[in-house]
C-alpha cells in the first residue's frame, strides 16, 4: 500500500486474507438460500401440499377460465407443468436433474391465444423458479434485424437484454429466415439466438410463434434451431361454437349483452366472416364487437329519448346487421 | 498503487454477482447504465471513452453484464467503470460510478514540483503509465 491510498497498517494483511475467506464463506450462504435441504431417501413429498404446486395450479386455472376451448394446448401446458414439478421434487430428494430446455414454439392461426398462453407460461415458469420475472418481451423481425452490416448484432443483443430473466416472444418468427435472399441479416439473428439459447445458466426462455405451415418451413430450414426447441405447441383454429362462447365472454367482460335476435345475427355474421380471407379468430370477434358498439352508440344518440340502463348494455340485431360483411354477402348472392 | 476511483473503491474488488446487484439497484431507480473505459487514470481525466451507448429500458442486469464482459475482453488492461445517470429534473447527474476492472499492475503517480515565478512551488501529478503510448500502457503489466 503506497501512493494516494489511505495508509492502513493492517490493510495488506486484510487484503491477503479477504479473498480466501470470501471464497470459502460465500458459497455456503448461497447454497443455504437457494437450495432447500436434501430430503432423506425414505421421505415422502406431497405435491398437493407444495406451495409452488399450488401457485402453478392457480395459473393453470386462470388459463382454463380465460381461454375457451384449446383443449390440446391446455393439456400440453399441463404436461410441461407436471414435468417441471416432478423435476423439482427430484431435486429436493437430491437426485440429479439437468436443467430442462424450455424454449418453445407456438404455431397457430392469428387470434388463437398464443400471446395469452405465453403470458401464463411466463407466470408458471416464474412460480417454478425457472424465470426471474414473469414478464414477456414481444418482438418481431423489425426489432431484431438491422438495416445495414453490423447493425443486427447490437439490435438483437439489446432485445435479449430487455428480455433477460423473462420470456422473449418472437412473433411471426419465420420472417427471420428469408431463403430467397442469402444476404439477409435474419440468419445472423438466428445464430445469436442460438448461442444465447445454448447457455447453461441462462434464465431466458425463447418462444417462437407463427402460422403453422410457415413455421414448419422455418424450422425445416434451421435444423439447429429446431433441435433446441423441444416443446412444440399447436394452436387450432376455433370452431363456430367456441367463437360464440368467446364473444359472450368478451361481452360479459365489458358489461354488454346480445338480445335474442342479435345473437342469431352474430351467429350468421360469424358464418359469413369465417369464409372470408384474413379471418383471425378471437381477434376478428373482438373487432366485430367493437364495430357493433360503434353502431350501437350512433343508434342511441339518434334515438332522441331518455336512455335506460337496458339500452346501454344491449346490442341489437340492427347493430350487428350493419356490418359490411352482410352487405357484401347480399351483393354476391344478388 | 491501487487507484481509488468512484464508489466502493475502498472495498475489495466487486465480484460479478455484486456488480449485478449494484446494476440492478441502479435500474430499479430508473437510472440508465453506461460503460466507459480508459487507460489514462489521471484524477482530472473525467471523460472516459464510452463503450457503446447508454443502455436504456432495461429491467435486468444481464445485458449490462454482457456488455461489461465484452468491454473487458476487448480492453483487458484498461480501467473499466460503470456509470448510472439520474435524468430526473433537478438531479440530472451521474448518480453512481464504480470500477469494474483495473489493470493487473498499477504503477501509480509521480509528483512533479515546478518552480514558478517568485519561487512559487507548483505541483503536477503524472501517471507513470501515461509515459507509454495510449493503448499500450498496461499491456505488459
Amino acid at each position: 500500500m503506497s501512493g494516494f491510498g489511505y495508509y492502513r497498517p493492517d490493510a495488506q494483511a486484510a487484503g491477503d486474507a479477504a479473498p480466501t475467506t470470501s471464497a470459502q464463506e460465500q458459497p455456503t450462504p448461497e447454497e443455504a438460500g437457494d437450495e432447500e435441504p436434501t430430503l432423506p431417501p425414505d421421505a415422502e413429498l406431497d405435491l398437493a401440499a407444495d406451495e409452488v404446486a399450488a401457485k402453478v395450479e392457480e395459473v393453470l386455472a386462470t388459463l382454463d377460465v380465460e381461454l375457451v376451448g384449446l383443449a390440446p394446448v391446455k393439456r400440453r401446458v399441463r404436461e410441461i407443468a407436471s414435468l417441471l414439478l416432478v423435476d423439482r421434487a427430484r431435486r429436493q430428494f437430491g437426485l440429479t436433474t439437468s436443467r430442462p430446455t424450455l424454449h418453445m414454439s407456438f404455431t397457430g392461426g392469428p387470434g388463437t391465444g398464443k400471446t395469452t398462453v405465453a403470458l401464463r407460461m411466463a407466470e408458471m415458469l416464474h412460480a417454478l423458479g425457472y424465470l426471474r420475472v414473469p414478464r414477456v418481451h414481444t418482438v418481431t423481425r423489425d426489432d431484431l434485424v438491422g438495416q445495414f452490416i453490423g447493425h443486427t448484432a447490437p439490435k438483437t443483443k439489446e432485445a435479449l437484454a430487455k428480455a433477460a430473466g423473462g420470456v422473449l416472444f418472437i412473433d411471426e418468427a419465420y420472417y427471420l429466415f428469408r431463403p430467397e435472399n442469402e444476404r439477409d441479416y435474419g440468419q445472423e439473428v438466428i445464430e445469436i439466438l442460438l448461442t444465447e439459447m445454448e447457455k447453461e445458466r441462462g434464465d431466458l426462455v425463447v418462444i417462437f410463434a407463427g402460422y403453422p405451415d410457415r413455421m414448419a418451413t422455418f424450422f425445416g430450414a434451421n435444423p439447429g434451431l429446431s433441435s433446441r426447441v423441444p416443446h412444440h405447441i399447436a394452436f387450432e383454429d376455433y370452431t363456430h361454437e367456441e367463437l360464440m362462447q368467446i364473444a359472450d365472454l368478451m361481452l360479459l367482460g365489458e358489461s354488454f349483452r346480445f338480445d335474442e335476435e342479435a345473437r342469431a345475427a352474430f351467429d350468421s355474421y360469424l358464418t359469413l366472416r369465417q369464409q372470408r380471407p384474413n379471418f383471425s379468430n378471437a381477434r376478428s370477434v373482438r373487432n366485430a364487437i367493437e364495430r357493433s358498439r360503434l353502431r350501437q352508440a350512433r343508434r342511441l344518440v339518434e334515438l332522441s329519448r331518455p336512455l335506460t340502463r337496458d339500452d346501454l348494455v344491449t346490442l341489437t340485431a340492427a347493430d350487428i346487421r350493419g356490418s359490411s360483411v352482410f352487405a357484401e354477402a347480399s351483393q354476391m348472392s344478388g | 498503487m491501487k487507484l481509488r476511483h468512484g464508489a466502493f473503491s475502498y472495498l475489495p474488488d466487486l465480484t460479478d454477482d455484486e456488480i449485478a446487484a449494484q446494476v440492478r439497484y441502479a435500474l430499479d431507480q430508473g437510472w440508465p447504465v453506461s460503460i466507459e473505459y480508459t487507460d489514462d487514470p489521471h484524477p482530472r481525466n473525467i471523460y472516459w471513452e464510452m463503450w457503446g451507448l447508454p443502455m436504456f429500458d432495461l429491467t435486468e442486469p444481464d445485458g449490462v453484464l454482457a456488455q461489461i464482459n465484452d468491454c473487458r475482453a476487448t480492453f483487458p488492461h484498461h480501467y473499466v467503470r460503470v456509470l448510472a445517470y439520474d435524468a430526473r429534473l433537478g438531479r440530472q447527474t451521474t448518480a453512481l460510478s464504480f470500477l469494474v476492472q483495473r489493470p493487473a499492475e498499477e504503477p501509480g503517480f509521480r509528483l512533479d514540483r515546478v518552480e514558478g515565478s517568485d519561487r512559487t512551488q507548483r505541483y503536477a501529478v503524472t501517471s507513470y503509465a501515461a509515459a507509454r503510448p495510449a493503448g499500450a500502457r498496461y499491456a505488459t503489466g
